[in-house]
């Protein structure tokens, strides 16, 4: 299953189209009714009491909290930008989320309401969600999202592309992006509702980490099925791969589906067994969601106050 | 007869249109009045309740939003089926309740009787609770009774199912969803009401129906802060101080009930009605 590649191989990968293809063609099947069947049965592991508390203020604080609608105004992400700052006011314990995660138009509005606030602006870009575009519109985007102050950029990559085989035109496409990106984080979505294998899944997150990602990202959330526990456990053995290969650090970025927080402890469980308990922070595991927050700290509430909450008592938006 | 093997029955719950388990996998013997096996039923655990309460909070909107002629059709539906089903239920609580079938065919009309007279309140009511209220200003003020939210009913213990309808059919005439705790000891009339409304209308959601223990799951619902009401008649006298308490936490309706179960048979009037509602007052402008 391990896909145990020296720094000088990987070296090689990248040198040119033929060897890209031939990396990631080699790259070992992944036996779905394995990985579904581990993905279910980490998924009936029980978390309780101090556990759970730890784990819903970890999956918070990992939260992309994510507006990516037509409708968007100015003040909604403002709106979300103080939410993202202080989740539950009542409760000023409760963490701030990671990042607020807009589109590249608004960008500048989140970097002024969350200036100084250690919460970071994602941005996605390159003609999301589709990324059908030419390279000049989708760098273009890109730089519209840097310039406004984002400090992370969520790309797509070319599915087209990338289903044609084309993983050479896939690869400078993120080099590139990668580049405009400067100092910014890079997430890498792959849309994995689009590959339609495992094998594509694996390739995939190979591909974003070669071409120098520092995020694996699922989806965009638009397309259907967005993230699942299944797809997540491919792409959280593919960056632990990396590691072991690199000794470098990369995160995953699961979003869209991701609504209660059964699913997000879910989660968790699986990023500590597949990948490690290093990956069980901000820095390096993310949720792109927007619901999942109201459904986290209303079981926040939950935990500390010994009763079932409801929507009435948190900003539920 | 003939030497026949009787299928015995493990039911469900009733919770957002479905049948599901027991989270907690919990099953308990019901037994007639006699002591004999009749039927296992899921004993409900506190997150069935958390469960039912939000299929309750999601079915609200549609089911308060709904005209009240519509709402009344729904239940008038409801009430030709339980008369369609009436000798199961008329078997059932002759067997859970230990009366002749004379007398628990009596109770089995009464109940379809009730769930008729309350069928009827949904699209009058208003006229009786709203009001045109005369204002010394240039307003038209008016007064119309809105439904308060998600009701928590612990059902009676001992009227299983004459007392089930005159405490559920209110909640849902109103527009209230509803979380109810059956009989314990009596759940089956309860059993087959909720397969009633899985088959006339209902929307799902809107009447969510646990089997267990009144007193281990009404706290649960009482210090719910999702649950806007609750009535405590199926609860043991000394739990409702607990209850009411555990309720003050957050602005809940908590129905006064009296001590022991009342004569169910009693013709009803429109205070259980008037409790599930919250009257709404609008000050409109006038022209000059």
């Amino acid at each position: 299953m391990a896909t145990a590649s020296s720094p000088a191989e990987l070296t090689d990968a990248t040198r040119d189209e033929t060897s890209l293809s031939r990396f990631l063609q080699g790259l070992p099947g992944v036996d779905q009714v394995g990985v579904e069947a581990r993905a279910a049965s980490l998924g009936t592991r029980s978390i309780k009491k101090a556990a759970k508390l730890w784990a819903i203020d970890t999956a918070i604080s990992m939260v992309d909290l994510t507006t990516l609608e037509g409708a968007d105004t100015r003040g909604k992400v403002r709106s979300l930008a103080a939410k993202a700052r202080r989740p539950d006011p009542d409760r000023p314990d409760a963490p701030p989320v990671a990042a607020v995660c807009v589109y590249p138009d608004l960008a500048a509005t989140a970097v002024e309401a969350l200036d100084g606030t250690g919460v970071g602006v994602a941005s996605v870009a390159t003609a999301f969600p589709s990324g059908r575009s030419s390279r000049e519109v989708k760098l273009a985007d890109v730089a519209l999202a840097v310039e406004a102050g984002a400090t992370e950029v969520d790309m797509v990559i070319d599915r087209g592309a990338f289903l044609e085989g084309r993983y050479g035109y896939v690869f400078d496409e993120i080099r590139a992006v990668k580049q405009a990106c400067g100092d910014a984080h890079l997430k890498v979505i792959i849309e994995t509702g689009e590959l339609a294998t495992y094998d594509n899944v694996r390739r995939a997150s190979w591909l974003g980490l070669l071409a120098g990602g520092d995020f694996i990202k699922t989806s965009t959330g638009k397309v259907s099925p967005a993230a699942t526990l299944p797809v997540t456990h491919v792409m959280l053995q593919a960056v632990r791969d990396w590691y072991d290969a690199t000794g470098q650090l990369r995160g995953v970025k699961p979003a869209g589906g991701i609504r209660s927080t059964k699913d997000a402890l879910r989660y968790l469980v699986a990023v500590h067994e597949v990948a490690g308990e290093e990956w069980l922070t901000p820095e390096l595991f993310r949720f792109g969601a927007s619901s999942l927050l109201n459904d986290l700290l209303l079981q926040r509430r939950t935990q500390h106050d010994g009763h079932y909450s409801g929507p009435d008592y948190v900003a539920v938006d | 007869m003939s030497d026949r093997v009787s299928v015995a029955k493990t039911y469900k719950l009733y919770l957002d249109g479905k049948f599901p388990r027991s989270e907690s996998g919990r099953t308990y013997p019901v037994t007639d009045s006699a002591g004999g096996f009749l039927a296992n039923a899921s004993h409900a655990s506190r997150k069935d309740v958390r469960d039912a309460v939000s299929a309750a909070r999601k079915a609200f909107g549609g089911w308060s939003g709904a005209t009240a002629y519509n709402r009344g059709q729904v239940l008038y539906r409801v009430a030709e089926v339980l008369e369609g089903r009436r000798e199961q239920f008329a078997a059932e609580v002759a067997a859970c309740e230990g009366v002749s079938t004379a007398e628990s065919s009596a109770i089995v009309d009464a109940a379809v009787d009730r769930w008729v007279w309350y069928a009827g309140w949904t699209d009058k009511i208003a006229s009786v609770l709203g009001a045109a209220n005369p204002v010394a200003g240039p307003y038209f003020s008016f007064t119309v009774p809105e439904p308060t939210g998600v009701v928590g009913v612990l059902a009676p213990q001992s009227s299983s199912l004459l007392g089930l309808v005159s405490v559920l059919a209110p909640v849902v005439a109103t527009g209230c969803t509803a979380v109810v705790v059956s009989s314990a000891e009596r759940p089956l009339p309860a059993i087959t009401l909720s397969e009633v409304l899985a088959t006339a209308d209902v929307p799902g959601g809107v009447v969510n129906v646990l089997t267990g223990r009144a007193d281990e799951l009404g706290p649960w619902l009482a210090s719910h802060a999702d649950v806007n009401a609750i009535d405590p008649t199926g609860a043991s006298r000394e739990a409702r101080v607990d209850l009411a308490q555990r309720a003050s936490n957050t602005v809940k309706r908590v129905l006064t009930v009296p001590a022991d179960e009342p004569d169910w048979t009693r013709r009803p009037d429109i205070s259980r009605l008037r409790r599930y509602l919250e009257a709404k007052t609008v000050w409109h402008p006038k022209g000059t």
